[in-house]
């Protein structure tokens, strides 16, 4: 019996709504089969059950776009059929919340104490007839109503008992539409990837099953009608993130990731589930999201038990988005598969909590007051989530640069991220925020598995120090990698700037100023430590296991090496110009599970003479994903370019607009000012990193010159590379050029090393006292406490039940005796 | 209707099993004592039901019933693979839930 919820009890386009989005329970259904059918079948076949879900996740992928693009025609017919009194009624209220911050912005301070008289109107006169005259009278605009496309809602009751009613449905608006699409397309690349990633692993199968029950996962909650589905989707993928991030498990140090994973999200859980509790009873006993939405709009929420809601529901966003202080987790869970770290902990299951704050936005918008903020003079609005946010963006910033680990980089670039997103939502950006976690899935996705891509053809090694040079041996790895990293860096115009952008411009509209200044820090950061991979990986001189010990080693490990022949999947083109000749001599790669961790010594690429050690591109099922990858991340970001804003249209959702969040229009200034801001990080971050090819060809000229001038001294006192001192050491001196050569050693390189050093001193300054001291300090107490309760407590559990009944008995009786002088005193 | 007489008496059947789950050695008799817990109770319910006029008191002595002779069936398993395995009923000796 599907019992229809109206979306907007006034909206009868419920019944209309194309097939598609009535039937949307199809596409996480189609994922979550993946997950029995998998184990079930998948050891029988060919492929060990990779095709089963690639061709489940193919398909929902392919109706996910049919539901996007059947998503995009509901809207049209919808405006101009139903311009239905009451949907007017509803946006015109909020267009004319809109207009009138437009006209404080002229009137300048006032912004405040107007937009909150505004949307007081708004909420009180919500349902009465005579509110549309009243809110347009005092608005004083001719107000533009806003569009929205009325959600689709179908909800099936679960479970039934007096008055309290479970339901299980799915509701359909364009958020869940695009985060359906995010998933899908995220999660199919990733399959593909993994076919090569993990060909001939031995749990191959149950990976597979593993991503396709997390993929369902992700997929039900983004499409769940009632909090519960939401509770249900999580946890799903808790599990799937333990089982993934465990994958290897062989090796102690991934179990025990594994296990971190689990456990520190798992503290954030309990304040899901305490924050879901208290909405389910402060909004009339219900766990539809809806109605919950509606419920905090109207302000039928007792406003301490709003507060506490969306405390605890933000607690489960620091524990699931990685935001500080639960953090730590995150690069942890680097010890997992690359593909699932690509769909897990960069562009999926960590947006969760994202996710989760931006469905159930209202409540948190009305909790915090995050559009009438309380101001401080000069640094603007301050509310719990845009100070997590913030503080989360730039520790996570300052320790991506002492990170040895290309993966480890990308993951604290990752929370660094997800900073930005939290920070967003409690600016009051949403759809920025929402925005930037779409984008930021696309180009995450692309850097991990380009990282993925580096390692498979590098011997499974991730440490940064392995590379170097491979954009001669890996150029499509290269050219997507340097457009994910173009993207992140908010370069224009990839996806990262416009989104980057859409937050910032929150901050700075709604008048949280100090944000403004802390995410432009973050772009900085983000610039400067993304500069420093780039070369590290790409640029300088090959410094991987090519070297004499290692290939003996590699021979050494030839004969433990089993062999695939399908080497001629890999296309020649593909093949690096070094050793082309050796391509076919070259073993493939080594899948054995460990191999990932063990890093060089067991891959079997010793087949060849030395040479046959270089690292190599990757074959097609790695290259395409990317390439595909480095489409997307150029081109959803331009899709929200102002004029177009597809985006914010496809987007925009009833309890956002009804709520009253501030949707600001693009702003130049802070455009060009946070890109240049983050761009002077990156120079500066060139100049240091890039320093020793840049600054040593400037060398030989300056030093000619300081040579010419006999400058011996300086010479030798700045210059370690020997060949160089020898050959320059007897010149001529010129004081200008000893000056310029001074001034370039001293004032330019002093300003470049400072800056270096200080950004390297503040990441290791975080992580040894906040991040070793604190943060593991306060995880190794709890684990400690508990031990020694549990020690305490071992001495009740004697075995013998008689005494455990007594206890009971006792404990029984006590309690009874308290109800009773409870009961006497009353 | 006097009530009181009833649930003195269940008072007193509910003393009385508490004192054989927690003082008797012998399983069988723990058992025994259980089912004197729960008519005790079942004895309140009854006269509180007929106390109120109510029917669902004599209904849920009915499901207690019901229960008790699934619980007692555990029980009398349980204790039987105890005595198989230890040659013994006595429940002191079972204590392999030492932790």
């Amino acid at each position: 019996m599907i019992q229809l919820i109206a979306a907007v009890a006034e909206a009868p386009s419920n019944t209309s709504a194309p097939w598609l989005v009535e039937q949307v329970w199809i596409i996480p259904l189609l994922a979550a089969l993946s997950f029995p059918l998998t184990l079930a079948f998948g050891k029988r076949l060919p492929g060990k059950g990779q095709e089963i879900g690639l061709a489940l996740v193919g398909t929902a992928l392919v109706l996910s776009i049919a539901l996007g693009a059947s998503w995009a025609g509901r809207g049209h017919i919808e405006l101009e059929e139903h311009s239905a009194e009451a949907i007017h009624a509803t946006y015109t209220g909020t267009a004319a919340g809109d207009g009138e911050s437009k006209a404080t912005e002229e009137h300048g301070a006032e912004t405040t104490g107007k937009g909150a008289e505004g949307h007081g109107a708004e909420t009180a006169g919500k349902g009465a007839e005579g509110h549309e005259a009243e809110t347009t009278g005092e608005a004083g605009h001719e107000a533009e109503p806003v569009h929205v496309r009325p959600y689709y809602e179908s909800e099936q009751t679960w479970y039934q008992n007096g008055p309290i009613h479970i339901g299980f449905g799915f509701h359909v608006d364009g958020f869940a539409v695009v985060m359906l699409f995010t998933v899908c397309f995220i999660s199919f690349l990733v399959h593909l990837y993994s076919t090569e990633y993990l060909r001939g692993d031995r749990r191959q199968t149950h990976y597979f099953a593993a991503l396709g029950l997390f993929t369902a996962g992700m997929l039900l909650m983004v499409s769940a009608s009632t909090t519960i589905q939401v509770i249900l989707g999580w946890e799903i993928m808790g599990l799937c993130s333990f089982m993934l991030i465990g994958h290897w498990w062989e090796e102690s140090k991934n179990s025990n990731a594994a296990l971190k994973a689990f456990f520190t999200t798992r503290t954030g859980d309990i304040g899901l589930l305490v924050g879901m509790c208290i909405l389910f009873f402060g909004a009339g006993q219900t766990f539809n999201i809806a109605k919950i939405n509606q419920a905090a709009i109207d302000g039928n929420i007792q406003r301490t038990l709003l507060v506490c809601a969306a405390a605890a529901l933000f607690v489960a966003c620091i524990g699931k988005s990685a935001q500080f202080p639960l953090h730590t987790w995150l690069p942890d869970a680097m010890a997992g598969p690359t593909p699932a770290s690509a769909l897990i902990h960069a562009a999926t299951m960590v947006v969760a909590g994202v996710y989760m704050v931006a469905r159930l936005y209202p409540v948190f918008f009305e909790a915090f007051r995050i559009s009438d903020n309380f101001q401080f003079a000069v640094i603007g609005g301050v509310n719990p989530i845009a100070i997590i946010g913030a503080i989360t963006l730039l520790i996570a910033g300052g320790l991506a640069f002492v990170q040895t680990d290309i993966k480890k980089v990308l993951a604290y670039s990752t929370v660094s991220q997800l900073g930005y997103m939290v920070m967003g939502l409690g600016v009051g950006a949403w759809t920025g925020a929402i925005f930037h976690l779409f984008t930021h899935a696309f180009f995450k996705a692309l850097l991990f598995m380009g990282a993925g891509s580096i390692s498979h053809g590098v011997f499974h090694s991730f440490e940064l120090e392995d590379y170097g040079g491979l954009r001669k041996y890996m150029p499509k790895t290269f050219v997507t990698f340097m457009v994910g990293t173009g993207a992140l860096m908010a370069v224009p115009p990839l996806a990262g700037f416009w989104s980057k952008d859409e937050i910032l411009l929150g901050a700075g509209k709604n008048g949280y100023g100090l944000f403004l200044v802390a995410s432009a820090l973050g772009a900085t950061l983000t610039c400067g430590y993304m500069t420093r991979v780039v070369y590290k990986t790409f640029f300088g001189e090959y410094s991987g296991p090519h070297t004499p010990e290692a290939i003996e080693h590699a021979e050494h490990a030839e004969h433990e090496a089993h062999g695939h022949d399908d080497h001629a999947s890999v296309p020649a083109g593909m093949a690096a110009v070094a050793h082309g000749a050796h391509q076919a001599e070259r073993g493939p790669h080594d899948d054995e599970p460990a191999a990932e961790h063990v890093g060089r010594s067991s891959p079997g690429h010793g087949a060849g003479a030395p040479l046959g050690g270089y690292p190599h591109e990757s074959p097609w099922n790695i290259t395409v994903p990317l390439i595909v990858l480095a489409v997307m991340s150029v081109v959803t970001g331009v899709i929200n370019a102002p004029g177009l804003l597809a985006f914010t249209h496809f987007t925009a959702i009833e309890p956002i607009v009804a709520a009253g969040v501030p949707e600001p229009h693009f702003d130049i200034v802070i455009a060009v000012w946070s890109t240049v801001v983050g761009l002077a990080g990156a120079g500066v971050a060139y100049l240091w990193f890039f320093k020793e090819i840049r600054f040593g060809l400037d060398g030989i000229t300056s030093r000619n010159k300081a040579a010419r001038a006999g400058y011996l001294f300086l010479v030798n006192k700045y210059y370690l590379d020997e060949l160089y001192e020898n050959v320059f050491i007897k010149g001529i001196k010129g004081p200008i050029a000893a000056g310029a050569y001074w001034f370039n050693q001293n004032v330019i390189d002093g300003v470049v090393n400072g800056a270096g050093w200080t950004a390297k001193t503040f990441g290791n300054l975080v992580y040894d006292r906040i991040d070793q001291t604190a943060v593991d300090g306060t995880v190794n107490g709890v684990g400690a406490g508990a031990r020694g309760l549990g020690r305490g407590l071992k001495g009740l559990a004697t075995g013998r039940v008689q005494q455990y009944a007594a206890l009971l008995i006792g404990g029984a009786a006590a309690g009874a005796l308290v109800l009773y002088l409870v009961t006497l005193g009353s | 209707m006097l009530l009181n007489e009833f649930l003195i008496l269940g008072a007193v059947i509910f003393g009385i099993g508490i004192y054989g789950v927690l003082a008797r050695r012998n399983g069988v008799l723990v058992l025994m004592s259980i089912e004197l817990i729960l008519n005790a109770v079942n004895i309140n319910l009854v006269a509180f039901g007929a106390f109120h006029h109510d029917i669902a008191g004599q209904v849920f002595a009915l499901f207690t019933v019901a229960v008790a002779a699934a619980e007692v069936g555990v029980g009398l398993a349980i204790v039987l693979l105890i005595y198989r395995n230890k040659r013994s009923i006595d429940l002191t000796e079972v204590a392999e839930m030492k932790g």
